[in-house]
Order: C-alpha cells, then sequence, then structure tokens
C-alpha cells in the first residue's frame, strides 16, 4: 500500500546536488582553504578536507533514511550516486576555474583552494575528488543500514574524533601551562606535579603530534569512545521529567552540583589565562541569555532589543563612577544598587507602551528600542553626559578590601558568583506562581487574563527581571573593560543572545549555559572560525530548527502530580469525590 | 433566590451590527440556565461581555451586587466568574497539573520576591495548592493524567480539564461555551452528568452555551433563546418547545405551522 512512492533514485540526485551546493558554497566562502591547514588525523586528512567531503556524507546518510526500506545493496549505490555527484560538482568548479577566472566574483577561488580540492595533483587529482565522494556517500548510507545503536554510536565516535582533532593546539596550550604551574607547587605535592607533567607529556606526545591526533591514537579513541557511546545508548532512557527525587537522588545531585561547582570554581586554573578572557565573554552572555529567558522563553514576549538594558547598565555605572565625567564618582559598589534600578526602571518604561502588543509588532517596537538607547548613547545632545562616540573611559572597578578586580581570572569570579545568583533567581522563579503566569501569558495571553492574571503586572514583571539581569551584566562589562563605548551596544548582541537562547532551548536554564558555551566560546577557541562566525550560526541555527527545534537541552518538566502515587496521601479534607464522574 | 448574574438592557455593537441588543437576563443562584440560538444569535458575544473581553455599549452587567460593566477580564475572574470557550483553549505546553495551577492564580498569594526566597508560607501555598490541584483532577476524573503536557490528552479530557481550570479558581458562576461541542453521545452523557456535579457537589451556579438540543433540554432549569442579537424567549424547556417565535427562528417561518414535527425536532 503505496500513500506516497519516492524515487530512490531522485532522491539520490538530488541530494547529491545539494551536497555539491553545499560544499562549493564552503569552499567559496573559503572556509575549506582556512581550514586546510588544520590536521585532524596527522598526515591523514585536515579538517579543509572534511568540510568538503562531509556534506555528501551526511546527505547520503538523510538520503538512506529517507528512502528506506531498501536492499542494502539500494541504499549503498544509492549513497555512491550521491556522493560522486555531490563531488563531480565540485570537479566541475575546478574545470570552470581553469577556463574562466572566477576570482573576479569570487575571491576564494584561488588555485589554492583547486589545489586542495584535487589533493595537490592537479586535474588528475579530480579522480581523487570523485573517489573521496564516492566513499562518504557509501560510508554514509552504509551506516544507516547498521542497527540504530552501533550507527548512533559510530557517529558519535566520528564526531568526537573530530573535535578532539580540532581541539589539538588549545589541549596543547593548556597543558603546556599545567606544567608550568607545577613548578611552582610545594614539596609534599611533588607527586601531583610528577603525575601532572607525565599526563601532559602523554597528551601532547602520545595522543596529538605537532598538528592533529597521531593516526594510531585515533583509531584508539575512535574504538575506546564507540564502545562508551555503545554501552551507554543501551542502557535505559531517562525520563524527561523530573520528579520529587529519592533520598539518594538527592544526595547524588548535591554531588552533582558541588562538582560542578568546583570544577568552575577551578576552571580559570586548569585552563589558564588564555582562556580567561573567553570565559569572561561567556559568562557575560550567560548572564543575559537567563535575562531574555525569562522574557522571551517564559513570557514569550519576543525582545529584539534586549541589548539596550545591558547598554543602560554599562552607562549607568560608567556616570556614576567615572572621575572623568566627574558627577558622582561613586566606587563599584555603592554605583552598582544605582545601575541595577536604572535598569529596572528602563524595563518598565519599555514594558508600558507595548503591553498590548503582540509577536512581531513587539519584536519591531523593541528593536527599535535598542536602535534608540545606542543612537542616544552616540549623539552629540547626550555627549556631555555619555560621551558621545568616545564612550566613558577611566570605569570604577570593584573591589574587595583592599583588592582591586581587575585581571581577567577575577573577573571570572565576579561572574562566576553573579551568574550563580541569577540563576537561582531564574530557577525559583520557573516554579513559582509568577513563573506559571509568565507560562501561561506565553501560551495564550487572553485566556491568562480570564485566569485572574493582571497582565499588566506580569508583563512588567517580566521586562524588569530581565532587564535587571542584562544590566548586571552591563555593569561588569563596564568594570571589566575600565570603559564603555556605544559601537560595543549594537543590535548583534541582542541577536547572539536570542541565537544562544534557541540553540540551549528556549526556557531551559541549563540550555543557556550550553548555548552560551557552543556560540560563544567555540568561535573563539578555532580562530578560523571567527571569520565565519554568522555563517556558522546561521547553518546552525537552521540545522537546528529541522533537526531538533527543542534545542540542545530542552526544559524538563516537573512531575507534581506523581508524589500521590508515592503513598504520601496528604493530610486535610478528603477529597469532595472518589469515583469518576459519568460512571 | 437570590440573582447571581443580572444584565440590564445590553447593547453591544460591532460597526453597524447589532450584536446584542438590549438583552435582559437573569440567574439565579444555584441553577443551570442555558443560552440557546442560532449561529452568530450573540451567544458567545454575551458571555465575551460577562467576562470582560468586550465592553458593552449600553446597559450593565451585575454580578451579586458587583458591577462588572467595563471591568478586566482578570477582575471579573477575581470576583468570582469563571468560563471555558467554544474551542478549547489550554495552555497547551503546560502540564495538566500546571493548568490548574494557574486557574489557582488569583487566590494565590506568593510574589516575585517570596517565589525567589521560598519561605515557609510559600512552600505551604504551593504544597496545599498542589493538594487541590490533585484533589481536583480525581473530581473531573483526570487522575493520573497530572504530567502530561496538556495538548497530548484526548480531546473529551481536554473538555474536561478546562472546566477543572476553570473550577481552579473557584467561582461561583462558570460559564461554559458548548461543553459537548464534538462529543459522541456517550461523551456527551458524562458531560452531562458532571455539569450536574459541578452544581450539587460544588455549589457553582452554571451558564451555558448549548447546540444539543437533547442536552439542552435534559439539564437547563432555564433556557434563554437568543436570535440576532435579541432575546426571543425564555423559559422552561418544555415552554421553549412550544414557543412558536423559536421554532420559527430555529426552522423558518414556513415550518412554524407543520408544528408537531418541530416540537420532537427540538426535543432531540
Amino acid at each position: 500500500m503505496h500513500t506516497k512512492s519516492i524515487s530512490p533514485w531522485k532522491e539520490a540526485v538530488q541530494a547529491g546536488l545539494i551536497a555539491g551546493a553545499i560544499a562549493v558554497l564552503l569552499n567559496l566562502v573559503g572556509m575549506t582553504t582556512a581550514f586546510s591547514g588544520r590536521y585532524i588525523v596527522s598526515g591523514w586528512f585536515t579538517m579543509g578536507q572534511v568540510l568538503f567531503l562531509v556534506p555528501m556524507f551526511i546527505l547520503a546518510y538523510t538520503t538512506a533514511r529517507k528512502i528506506a526500506p531498501q536492499p542494502a545493496m539500494h541504499t549503498a549505490l544509492a549513497g555512491l550516486v550521491c556522493g560522486v555527484i555531490g563531488s563531480a560538482v565540485q570537479a566541475g568548479l575546478v574545470l570552470l576555474g581553469q577556463v574562466v577566472n572566477l576570482r573576479a566574483m569570487f575571491i576564494n577561488a584561488s588555485p589554492q583552494l583547486f589545489e586542495i580540492l584535487t589533493f595537490g595533483r592537479d586535474l588528475p587529482g579530480l579522480l581523487l575528488l570523485l573517489l573521496a565522494g564516492s566513499i562518504m556517500g557509501v560510508v554514509g548510507a552504509v551506516i544507516f543500514l547498521l542497527p540504530e545503536r552501533l550507527a548512533k554510536s559510530v557517529l558519535q565516535a566520528l564526531l568526537w574524533i573530530l573535535l578532539l582533532g580540532l581541539l589539538r593546539d588549545l589541549v596543547s596550550t593548556v597543558t603546556a601551562q599545567w606544567v608550568i604551574k607545577t613548578k611552582a607547587f610545594p614539596d609534599w605535592l611533588g607527586w601531583a606535579g610528577v603525575l601532572i607533567t607525565s599526563l601532559s607529556t602523554f597528551i601532547n606526545k602520545t595522543i596529538y603530534s605537532a598538528s592533529g591526533l597521531k593516526p594510531l591514537s585515533a583509531i584508539v579513541l575512535f574504538l575506546l569512545v564507540g564502545a562508551w557511546a555503545y554501552w551507554r545508548y543501551g542502557r535505559p532512557k531517562r525520563a524527561r521529567i523530573t520528579g520529587p527525587l529519592t533520598r539518594r537522588q538527592q544526595t547524588q545531585r548535591v554531588l552533582g552540583l558541588g562538582g560542578i561547582a568546583l570544577l568552575f570554581i577551578l576552571l580559570p586554573s586548569i585552563l589558564g589565562i588564555f582562556f580567561a578572557e573567553i570565559l569572561d565573554n561567556v559568562g557575560l552572555y550567560i548572564l543575559m541569555g537567563l535575562g531574555l529567558n525569562i522574557v522571551v522563553g517564559f513570557a514569550g514576549l519576543l525582545d529584539l532589543g534586549y541589548v539596550a538594558f545591558y547598554a543602560i547598565g554599562a552607562y549607568a555605572m560608567g556616570v556614576l563612577t567615572s572621575p572623568e565625567l566627574g558627577f558622582f564618582n561613586l566606587t563599584f559598589w555603592e554605583a552598582l544598587p544605582f545601575a541595577l534600578l536604572a535598569t529596572v526602571i528602563a524595563g518598565v518604561i519599555l514594558g508600558l507602551p507595548i503591553l498590548k502588543m503582540r509577536g512581531d509588532y513587539l519584536a519591531i517596537v523593541t528593536l527599535g528600542f535598542g536602535e534608540i538607547v545606542r543612537l542616544l548613547a552616540l549623539s552629540d545632545w547626550l555627549r556631555p553626559w555619555l560621551g558621545g562616540t568616545q564612550g566613558i573611559q577611566r570605569i570604577g572597578q570593584p573591589t574587595i578590601g583592599s583588592i582591586i578586580l581587575d585581571s581577567q581570572q577575577d573577573l571570572y569570579y565576579l561572574f562566576l558568583a553573579a551568574i550563580g545568583i541569577v540563576a537561582f533567581i531564574a530557577w525559583r522563579l520557573k516554579d513559582s506562581r509568577i513563573g506559571r503566569a509568565w507560562m501561561a501569558i506565553r501560551e495564550d495571553e487572553d485566556v491568562a487574563m480570564a485566569m485572574g492574571i493582571n497582565h499588566v503586572a506580569t508583563k512588567l514583571l517580566a521586562f524588569a527581571t530581565g532587564a535587571l539581569f542584562s544590566g548586571l551584566a552591563g555593569t561588569i562589562f563596564a568594570a571589566k573593560l575600565h570603559s564603555v563605548y556605544p559601537h560595543s551596544m549594537n543590535f548583534l548582541v541582542s541577536i547572539n543572545v536570542l541565537s544562544l537562547i534557541i540553540i540551549g532551548g528556549m526556557g531551559s536554564i541549563p540550555g543557556v549555559f550550553v548555548g552560551a558555551f557552543v556560540l560563544i566560546a567555540a568561535p573563539d577557541l578555532l580562530r578560523e572560525f571567527a571569520e565565519y562566525r554568522y555563517l556558522a550560526y546561521g547553518a546552525l541555527l537552521v540545522a537546528m530548527m529541522l533537526t531538533r527545534p527543542e534545542g540542545l537541552w530542552p526544559e524538563e518538566r516537573r512531575r507534581l502530580e506523581l508524589h500521590e502515587e508515592e503513598g504520601e496521601v496528604p493530610l486535610g479534607e478528603p477529597p469532595p469525590v472518589l469515583n469518576t464522574p459519568g460512571g | 433566590m437570590a440573582e447571581v448574574l443580572v444584565s440590564k438592557k445590553l447593547t453591544k455593537r460591532f460597526g453597524g451590527l447589532e450584536a446584542l441588543s438590549r438583552i435582559d437576563l437573569e440567574v439565579q443562584e444555584n441553577s443551570i440556565q442555558s443560552i440557546i440560538g442560532p449561529n452568530g444569535a450573540g451567544k458567545t458575544t454575551f458571555f465575551n461581555c460577562v467576562t470582560g473581553f468586550y465592553t458593552p455599549e449600553e446597559g450593565e452587567i451585575f454580578f451579586y451586587t458587583h458591577n462588572l460593566t467595563g471591568l478586566s477580564p482578570d477582575r471579573v475572574t477575581k470576583l468570582g466568574v469563571a468560563r471555558t470557550y467554544q474551542n478549547i483553549r489550554l495552555f497547551k505546553n503546560m502540564t495538566v497539573v500546571e493548568n490548574i495551577l494557574v486557574g489557582m492564580h488569583p487566590h494565590m498569594k506568593a510574589g516575585l520576591i517570596q517565589g525567589i526566597l521560598r519561605d515557609r508560607a510559600t512552600r505551604r501555598e504551593e504544597q496545599e495548592s498542589l493538594e487541590e490541584a490533585r484533589r481536583l483532577l480525581r473530581f473531573v476524573g483526570l487522575r493520573g493524567r497530572g504530567d502530561m503536557m496538556a495538548m497530548n490528552l484526548p480531546y473529551g479530557e481536554q473538555r474536561r480539564l478546562e472546566i477543572a481550570r476553570a473550577v481552579a479558581s473557584r467561582p461561583k458562576l462558570l460559564l461554559l461555551d458548548e461543553p459537548t461541542a464534538g462529543m459522541n453521545p456517550s461523551e456527551t452523557q458524562d458531560m452531562v452528568h458532571f455539569i450536574r456535579r459541578l452544581r450539587d457537589e460544588l455549589g457553582i451556579t452554571i451558564l451555558l452555551i448549548e447546540h444539543q438540543m437533547r442536552v439542552v433540554m435534559n439539564i437547563s432549569e432555564l433556557i434563554t433563546v437568543l436570535d440576532f442579537g435579541e432575546k426571543i424567549a425564555e423559559g422552561t424547556p418544555a415552554q421553549i418547545q412550544k414557543d412558536t417565535r423559536v421554532i420559527e427562528a430555529y426552522l423558518g417561518r414556513g415550518a412554524a405551522s407543520g408544528l408537531g414535527q418541530q416540537q420532537s425536532a427540538l426535543a432531540g
């Protein structure tokens, strides 16, 4: 019984063309060339090669899934077709490049690119390209034929190899500074020093070569990760909904949280100075993400001008503390409550006129608000107070006793403390009367009002709370740079924060952390990526919406009713009726 | 008996169209009363005026001694009027229990600060509300469904959840907009039984809009008939079944002559 028959060959050809198009795009924007120096497995293949070959792999896999069930031979053939076509399209690009000067239009269509695509063997290398593409296609399709558990394990292992290979430079930087740190260890910790030094040597000399993973260690790691994933996928799935915890689970959870807290406290020491700056940036975005998560994730109010509150927090801190302007000359801690108050008031002021707006209209108006704040900061009119294009310099720094928190590492702890408080507040609010009111407004505003929820107060509360968190991020940011400039308050900040929430999972608090690490840390960690940050964001967002719209770490629902099944029948008045209606 | 709801010369216009014109209506305490009428007669508009979604152009609505005219929906709910919707409007991405907890919003107290600090009183309030929600779930026959997402409930249970959510606000008057729409005969029978229990066991006065004549005639103590925004008849089920104007409104003027048949049509 065919409801809709799919022709497998048509699908395969289509997938091949798509794969080719994606690969050509990656080639022409220069990503392939930029990553061609980065070996994943030393001497075997580079990230550049991965970029122009992986599209065939992925599309062959998805095609196999789409046309299933097919005989194994057909699936493999479809993969082959997809791979051949995908690489043929790229071969076409190389040939075209020989005839026409593509560089006039595509600056990256350089001889270097063609050399990479032909594996450095000129035109005969095109055959190699076709061969590699077909292998990719066949392997991608065949992986789908494996039992699901095995297939998922293989894919995960491949992904890890890719990641570990990419991170080679980082890991070696980090481990190198461990060795330096051990020199400062006291004598009685000498054994730890030896341990750390040999671990570092092991990682740098045995696992990694001067570039990328060593082939043998890549194979061993592949098998280890694959086996681990295979074991993990075999375990029963953990329910997504969490319930009241048993004593043992509670202990586990406390230990787990304690472990995570300890890890975060030690993180700057483990990673070294090089990463402190990146960690601070991540912290900044986590703070803003937690705030916007309340506005967008909980209350469903799409705010595209979120950077405004961040700017107001930063500028308020500047105006209140900078001796250059000389209005108040407060210290950081004295100024903090006033700066936060200013952002809350701004949140309410923005909230008031847009109470009646929904959806798209709300997004446009908030967008405008963000721009207005930026333009005001930039304007000549407010220059005497806000410094115009020059911004504000010599902003007060936070101190504890006589210690000035001015290094990136010190500020990391300031961020950590702020995040701890803000995450706690967000977590508590989520399961409170107010949190439910926010969610009700998100789901259906009219009905929420008919449930006795005052939409004015509730929405303003969401805006004010969101503004407060963002303002806090702004004040710490100002203290971190000792200065604020209008150009750091641009629209892209709002978009970044929104993207990280979407990628992490709307309304999910751990999702904010995951999203911030993926979006903010990852491009900083891989320098080659920095240039393609927004291309990668866009691709990631599209891919996420197609395959995992709920985000990387979606919101968990608490089990509330389950409680009674455990025999804890609550005291108090008996239930009005016990039988079910309609009996 | 006291009047729970009184509307006096209630008029609502949309541009040139008079959706409700000078409607007088009284609902007695502890009664079950229905509003019927052909499509577009103004039944749901009447509900929207009572619950504060629309502001009437003329006339007044009283709930006991409170004047509801022009109040916002949340104020009306806080006074003790709850409603359901013709097309079910649950908070789809929240769990069943959470839906009911939202319904309890008006008589819970915890604000932002209490929500963050979660002090003893707030914890107790949450605990008690949760217990009440569970009792309510048992009452409406949704025991064990509490942790499902509302959108994953079957249709009939969504209707019940919507009523449970309305009941959670501890209303004195409940407005039900076509509670049996889309239900099969046995589900409809259950719903009729259930509505009676709401009145008998919880003491809630009920005003409902209904299209299924069998339900209306079976359940109502008083029926009000609207047609083109006007009240054309009011009386007990027996009186309404005999009323020529009602039969005209439903079946057209010509049909009113063959009265015998139409009576049976209205009786369902």
